[in-house]
């Protein structure tokens, strides 16, 4: 089925390309659907009251729109409705599991907390911030596939271990980590355990019971919904988890975040929740084919490479290396198609990915990377139009690289002695 | 990040890609940067007579260090060694309109062209750098 879009052509008139920009970046956010959009409009005008205002049918009415959605999200991931909390966006929720169980804990003596070394900034930030106020944090690293081991969990846990979060999938390879048997020994040794399934949710099959599940983190504006809203799943059976609040005012949430709730931003979640869990079988096998078929053709290019686990990966993230080429200059070459890099140049720090490098890859592979999301509007012709693309750039900018011509001439770059400025 | 237009320029129409003979005595060639810091640039100069008659260039690194490298073969072509010598980064970044997080690709090319002059002063037994 597709979908009239109309994606606006960049401000910057430097592209020459005739051609509509193909976006392609669905990990970094989604357009949001134009029927969620239409889902939203009569909270804005209409339906406009404040869901907590019990006296009138303004708040009734809003009320029962939010509950709706929140059967919705609970649904997705095999939830009750009344685990499910609403927060400004899965940062939010991150912070509010991590930091609101281990203060919660803090009581009862535990003040460890395991994490990974490739989470998204909001876990490992957090961690840090924990760290700096007497926490003790375990950073698992991963192997060369992105993967960590529920036996590497198993000798990292104490008994003063709070909480382990684990990333259900990781937003820059999409590699999936084994959820339900960490989860499994989590619950073993009466450990809570969070999954950031940020990029997971509504995309593969997330069962908080199943995988053992006691927090989780989602956001909409990954599942074709509006950006600032998100939620997070609180456990209340076997175990009940109670989390400090970190955002007081009113008790809204049973308590766990205060706040008048983003009912519009509510209603496109819990509609794109829905859109996503009775699309998902048909979406993510279409998805997964489009991407396997870009692979495909990717790395019949000399010297790619993969970055992360294939057989443990998310149907529409692609991360890719080609030796010799730098990542923000074939990013120049793809103008015209949304992409993004795990070079130090896209990044404000002119540091190299940091997951990429904790995967183990070289700086110089870091900096070759591609990250290419395929999602729910991208079609065969661009998956052919960016292999094209790719395939050519790659050979030109190679042309131009004194890397790929030493190579080339059989020498080996490790004996060069590099002078860096 | 918006590229000037004289940096897409460079990227996309690089001037005097390729490599001149490393072995030829007029041959003077430089190599700096490092690919664990993504940019490494390899320029180099023919010169006759003290004349910089030719100047090739290869880069590795991201659209303002290719524009940069492209941009001193430019220049440096017709330059004599001397005046070669002179090229400051912060011309090569003004010409190029290059943003603060860029300027360190400036800073590579300069010392590229500095590094190719001083490998052909060296093969004709100039031992002593020129003043900076």
């Amino acid at each position: 089925m597709t979908i009239p879009i109309t994606i606006a052509p960049p401000t910057d008139t430097t592209a020459t390309e005739s051609r509509a920009p193909i976006y392609l970046d669905y990990a970094a956010t989604t357009p949001t659907d134009p029927r969620v959009v239409d889902a939203m409009l009569p909270y804005f005008t209409t339906i406009f009251g404040n869901a907590a205002s019990r006296t009138h049918v303004f708040g009734w009415q809003a009320e029962e729109a939010v509950e709706a959605a929140r059967r919705e999200v609970a649904a997705v991931i095999n939830a009750d409705p009344k685990e499910i909390t609403w927060t400004s966006g899965a940062t939010e929720g991150n912070n509010l599991a991590i930091k609101g169980a281990v203060e919660f804990l803090a009581e009862s003596g535990k003040k460890h907390v395991i994490t990974v070394t490739t989470e998204h900034k909001a876990v490992l930030d957090t961690c840090k911030y924990l760290e700096r106020h007497g926490v003790e944090v375990t950073y698992l690293p991963v192997d060369h596939e992105g993967l960590i081991s529920v036996e590497q969990v198993a000798a990292a846990i104490r008994p003063d271990t709070a909480i382990c979060s684990v990333m259900f999938a990781n937003n820059e390879t999409g590699v999936i980590q084994p959820i339900a048997d960490i989860g499994a020994l989590c619950r073993k040794h009466g450990v809570l355990f969070h999954t950031d399934a940020v990029q997971a949710f509504g995309k593969v099959p997330v069962d908080v019971d199943a995988h053992n599940i006691d927090l989780l983190s989602m956001s909409a504006h990954k599942i074709y919904g509006p950006k600032g809203i998100g939620a997070l799943y609180v456990r209340r059976r076997r175990p009940r988890v109670r989390l400090a609040p970190q955002i007081h005012g009113g008790g809204h949430e049973r308590g766990n975040r205060s706040g008048t709730l983003n009912v519009t931003g509510i209603v496109g979640f819990g509609f794109a929740a829905k859109l996503a869990r009775e699309n998902m079988p048909e979406e993510s096998a279409r998805i997964l084919a489009l991407r396997e078929a870009l692979q495909a053709r990717l790395m019949r290019i000399p010297h790619a490479s993969i970055n992360g686990s294939v057989a443990h990966r998310l149907p529409g993230i692609l991360n890719i290396s080609f030796a010799y080429v730098e990542g923000e200059s074939l990013l120049m070459g793809l103008k015209g198609i949304a992409v993004s890099s795990g070079s130090a140049c896209t990044s404000a720090s002119l540091e190299p990915s940091y997951v990429l490098k904790a995967m183990g890859r070289s700086d110089e592979l870091a900096h070759s990377s591609l990250r290419i999301t395929v999602g729910r509007f991208t079609t065969a012709d661009e998956i052919d139009y960016i292999a094209g693309t790719i395939e050519r750039e790659v050979a030109r900018l190679r042309e131009m690289s004194p890397l790929w011509e030493m190579v080339q001439d059989g020498i080996d770059l490790s004996t060069i002695e590099w002078t860096p400025h | 990040m918006a590229y000037s237009n004289k940096v897409i320029d460079h990227y996309e129409h690089p001037r005097n890609v390729g490599s001149l003979d490393k072995s030829d005595d007029n041959v003077g060639t430089g190599i700096v940067g490092a690919p664990a810091c993504g940019d490494v640039m390899k320029l180099q100069i023919k010169v006759e007579n003290g004349v910089i008659t030719d100047a090739k260039f290869k880069t590795y690194g991201c659209g303002s260090a290719i524009a940069s490298s492209s941009l001193v073969t430019e220049w440096v072509k017709g330059m004599s060694i001397d005046k070669a010598m002179t090229i400051k980064n912060s011309d090569i970044a003004e010409e190029l309109s290059l943003p603060p997080v860029k300027i360190h690709c400036s800073v590579l090319a300069e010392d590229a062209i500095k590094a190719a002059i001083r490998d052909y002063q060296l093969k004709h037994g100039i031992s002593e750098p020129s003043p900076e």
